[in-house]
């Protein structure tokens, strides 16, 4: 029987008064990308460093591919590559240096870390860069220099901090490329991301963290449907409409309607699915007013964290290139 | 166990990576030697490759030389030799201190930016990764030594001893480096950005000048000269000194050099044996 790739049982760590894990719990199999979704300070990031040794947890059990990391913390980071949030590449060096001295201190003998560095060089599309110092990059390379470098000692399991955080949408999607093609081959994948979007093209278990717990975990599909209602979601003209739509939805709603201004969208979560389309056309009629779209659709994960957490996902700092779709704020705290 | 397939398709546009090719994990793991040496490469590779470091050093060290000889030393009168000859030899040691701050910037750095949570997750010793910083960083601080030592023979510097005296002096300094590289490798790590690694290196530097590197210690007010007397930058360049004059009483010294010299490396052992641990601890903490 092969063992969980990693295995959680009330993990706890506590940096001062912040208690970063608070007896997280989480089973994760062999053979799939295992996306942990959560806001900033969710304990994500630190969940992450306990896995890769950088963190003693202060009680609680972690097994990595059924290693304990207390007590063999030098065999799991046999089995792992660590790419965190900060490109960790030496900028004086070329890409290929790089990645030749990450194998050697892997183990690999020199002509072995040679081989290594060009297969992966060419596996993320950097060989024509291979020969330049790695300070003439741009983000996007440094970043999948970084997942290059993680990649190199062929790690069974493969840590990603938020990956692509900061990243400009062309970069993010050839990444997801990337880590895609990985999995393919075999390689398991533990990531952190803000972004649900992220969590919802890459991952085949989701795990939602808030305040060092995990409070949901399961396919993307099946978190949605426990988030339960179909919602119509209503794409206003003009920003003036919104309170109006939202006002005129309202009844039909499960819940209080949630608006978007900067997509100028009012989303509704609602029981009755095709009848309560029926209705909201109704109602939008004696309402008067002209809308771009109307659709009943499954409600995304950013309405999934809102149902489960009560509160939207943190947005991305201000210095984010890119920005991924506002989250949806509930009517009244607008 | 399930496998479960992804919702969605690939992504927009095409694919541009190429599937995976089958690389192989380790046998084994790389012993300490290795591991060690991978590291140093890596700090001497990123030294020589940025100018601003290579030049900077050499620029500072330079005009605070000249200062000294030029614009100081016609006030300072240190006895028997002139102010030239008893000015490099601490001048020499000291920047030591100098480049020490730039280990602890360099340091800063690599926490800062993630590259030692990298290293610090591969299946290698820390004390080796630490070690091979600590060897990179005292051969780039020899480096710069002897562009000092060059310029100072440039200004009118001689030696009065053997060569082979002065040899040793300047291999005295070298190990002074190593022994110094522990405490700002510990600085650098407590310090955890650039700028607060070199302001905390910063402090460092009273104790240079409170020392008999640039003055006698003779010149100073009464309270003050014990402190500068007993302090190890002071016994650390009175060895170099008495090396490099080929005899402690040109120096201004009593005692043979034999004395000075045991003291100093006594003192280098010192900072070695209290700060490299400190330093791995704190690298292997977790």
């Amino acid at each position: 029987m092969v063992p969980p790739i990693v295995e959680a049982r009330g993990l706890t760590k506590r940096f001062g008064k912040v208690e970063a894990l608070a007896g997280l719990d989480l089973v994760a199999d062999s053979g799939q990308v295992v996306a942990l979704l959560g806001p900033n300070g969710a304990g994500k990031t630190t969940f992450v460093r306990t896995i890769a040794t950088l963190v003693r947890p202060d009680a609680g059990s972690l097994r990595v591919d059924g290693i304990d990391v207390v007590d063999h913390p030098e065999r799991v980071r046999r089995v792992i590559g660590l790419a965190g949030q900060y490109a960790a590449v030496e900028e004086a060096m070329t890409g290929r240096e790089n990645l030749a001295m990450v194998a050697r201190l892997f183990g690999h003998d020199r002509s072995t870390a040679r081989a290594n560095a060009h297969a992966v060089l060419a596996q993320l599309g950097l060989t024509d860069a291979a020969d330049r110092l790695v300070r003439t990059y741009s983000g996007g390379m440094r970043r999948r220099l970084d997942l290059g470098a993680s990649l190199v000692g062929a790690p069974r399991l493969l840590l990603l901090d938020e990956p692509t955080t900061g990243l400009d949408p062309r970069s993010r999607i050839d990444l997801w490329d990337a880590i895609r093609g990985l999995v393919a081959h075999g390689t398991d994948v533990l990531l952190t991301t803000q972004y649900l979007d992220e969590a919802d093209q890459l991952a085949s278990q989701v795990v939602i963290i808030d305040h060092g717990r995990v409070i949901a975990e399961g396919t993307p599909s099946e978190l949605k449907a426990r988030a339960g209602r179909d919602v119509i979601e209503v794409h206003a003209l003009r920003a003036d409409d919104l309170a109006g739509l939202a006002g005129a939805l309202a009844p039909l709603g499960s819940e209080a309607p949630w608006l978007d201004p900067a997509t100028r969208r009012v989303t509704v979560p609602v029981v009755g699915g095709r009848q309560a389309i029926n209705d909201a056309v109704r109602a939008l009629d004696v309402l008067g007013v002209e809308v771009g779209d109307i659709a009943l659709r499954r409600p995304t994960l950013d309405e999934v964290f809102l149902t489960l957490t009560g509160a939207p996902i943190d947005s991305p700092s201000a210095d984010d290139i890119h920005e991924p779709p506002a989250p949806a704020v509930p009517a009244g705290t607008a | 166990m399930t496998v479960t397939t992804l919702d969605h398709p690939t992504g927009a546009g095409a694919p541009t990576i190429a599937p995976a090719p089958a690389v192989a994990p380790a046998p084994a793991p790389p012993g300490p030697l290795a591991t060690a040496w991978s590291v140093t490469v890596r700090t001497l590779r990123k030294f020589r490759r940025t100018p601003q470091l290579v030049l900077i050093g050499a620029i500072q060290g330079a005009m605070f030389l000249l200062i000294f000889r030029y614009v100081f030393g016609g006030a300072i009168s240190p006895g028997p030799v002139p102010y030239v000859d008893f000015l490099v030899p601490g001048f020499v040691m000291t920047s030591v201190l100098f480049a020490g701050t730039g280990t602890a910037a360099g340091v800063a750095e690599d926490v800062e930016h993630g590259f030692f949570d990298r290293l610090r997750s591969l299946p290698v010793s820390r004390g080796a990764l630490l070690a091979g910083r600590t060897l990179a960083d005292t051969l780039v601080l020899a480096w710069g030594l002897a562009i000092t030592t060059a310029i100072g023979f440039a200004i009118g510097f001689r030696i009065h001893g053997a060569v082979s005296m002065a040899l040793a002096a300047f291999g005295l300094c070298v190990v002074y480096g190593f022994a110094t590289t522990w405490l700002f490798v510990w600085i650098g790590q407590v310090a955890g950005n650039a700028q607060a690694a070199q302001g905390m290196s910063l402090l460092v530097f009273p104790l240079t000048f409170v020392s008999s590197a640039y003055v006698p210690v003779d010149s100073m007010p009464g309270w003050m000269q014990p402190i500068a007397e007993h302090q190890p930058i002071t016994v650390m360049t009175n060895a170099v000194r008495s090396l490099a004059l080929g005899d402690p009483s040109l120096a201004g010294l009593s005692g043979t050099t034999a004395h000075w010299v045991v003291l100093s490396l006594l003192w280098s052992a010192g900072l070695v044996l209290v700060f490299a641990p400190l330093a791995i601890a704190r690298y292997r903490r977790s």
